[in-house]
């Protein structure tokens, strides 16, 4: 019995996650159906915030799902079938946000505080690089030779 | 000036943190619609009450500042906020009503055994008409002025404390606007 259970258990845990996309929604013609369900997945659910409506189950994002096979069978482009929704919810549905003067700072913000901290730990590290020395002069090389020989001497 | 460009980070530091906790307490959930200060887009929706009008984008237009509250039987928080619209009604607060996706006979029946506050009452059983009016969920509640233009909407439960806060402040203003 607690054989079976732990069997059970395992292969619960083994089983991959499974997209939420019912066979009733799906497209007949292929072709369509894989350009549905790649778009699906770059569009936000917005009832569950972080899952794209190709893995949510709310009944909403199902709505969603039918809505953007139905734009693409009458024959919309994938920018226009993903505008539908953009239309109505947003920006935010894009998982993937679009390069646009206001997402501007998204993008390139990270590169920005990288280039600057670089600019910062350059800055930093040239005054701490220690002083460059000069070849020795005639006298240093004297010097250095009379100490250097002075345990003779003694 | 050296010693100031040391300080940088640290400000720099200090300003996310601020930003950061600030955003901490901003419920995610509740997201500007795209119809913000502009009016919602034409629909029909099929009566909700036998032998009624129904509820078109027409009827958000006149007499406002108007509520629209999106609403279905299924959903709890609606439960919470319908009191509230009851005593606005009262009060003479027009109220137009949405029904989303509801069972045939369900809306009907809640408005039957909760009260009816609304002026108009739309029936949306696909969700179709929420949908384009961004509806994510109910209850949500659109506040309208005169000119049909939305001018804020609320995600979640109208309770009396966001009555008060909120919408109430919001509609006397729209009231005072020519």
């Amino acid at each position: 019995m607690r054989r079976m259970a732990v069997a059970a258990l395992a292969l619960a845990l083994m089983a991959g996650p499974a997209a939420a996309v019912n066979p009733d929604e799906q497209l007949a013609d292929p072709a369509l159906e894989a350009r549905a369900h790649k778009l699906s997945k770059e569009l936000r659910c917005v009832v569950c915030q972080n899952q794209s409506i190709d893995d949510s189950d709310a009944a909403l994002a199902r709505d969603l799902r039918i809505i953007l096979r139905e734009r693409i069978a009458a024959g919309a482009s994938d920018e226009e079938a993903v505008d539908f929704l953009v239309q109505r919810y947003g920006s935010f549905v894009q998982l993937k946000p679009p390069l646009r003067a206001d997402t501007l700072a998204l993008w390139f913000g990270p590169l920005g505080v990288l280039l600057l901290g670089g600019l910062g730990a350059y800055a930093y590290m040239r005054s701490r690089a220690p002083q460059k020395v000069g070849a020795l002069t005639a006298e240093d090389e004297a010097e250095a030779a009379r100490l250097l020989n002075s345990d003779k001497a003694g | 000036m050296k010693r100031l460009l040391f300080l940088a980070p640290a400000v720099a530091f200090v300003a996310v943190l601020v930003v950061f906790f600030a955003g901490l307490g901003r419920d995610p959930s509740r997201l500007p619609t795209v119809y913000q200060d502009k009016p919602l887009p034409a629909f029909t929706a099929p009566p909700l009450r036998p032998g009624d009008v129904g509820l078109s984008a027409a009827d958000l237009q006149t007499g406002g500042p108007v509520l629209l509250n999106v609403f279905a039987s299924w959903c709890g928080p609606c439960r919470v906020e319908h009191p509230v619209f009851m005593r606005l009604r009262a009060q003479g607060v027009i109220i137009h009503g949405l029904n989303w996706k509801d069972q045939p006979g369900q809306g009907l029946r809640w408005l039957a055994e909760n009260g009816d506050p609304y002026v108009r009452v739309g029936d949306d059983p696909t969700g179709r008409i929420g949908i384009e009016l961004g509806v994510a969920g109910v209850p949500e509640t659109f506040v309208i002025d005169k000119q049909g233009r939305v001018r804020y909407r609320h995600v979640g439960a109208v309770t009396p404390e966001v009555w008060s806060g909120k919408i109430e402040p919001l509609m006397a203003k729209l009231r005072s606007e020519s």
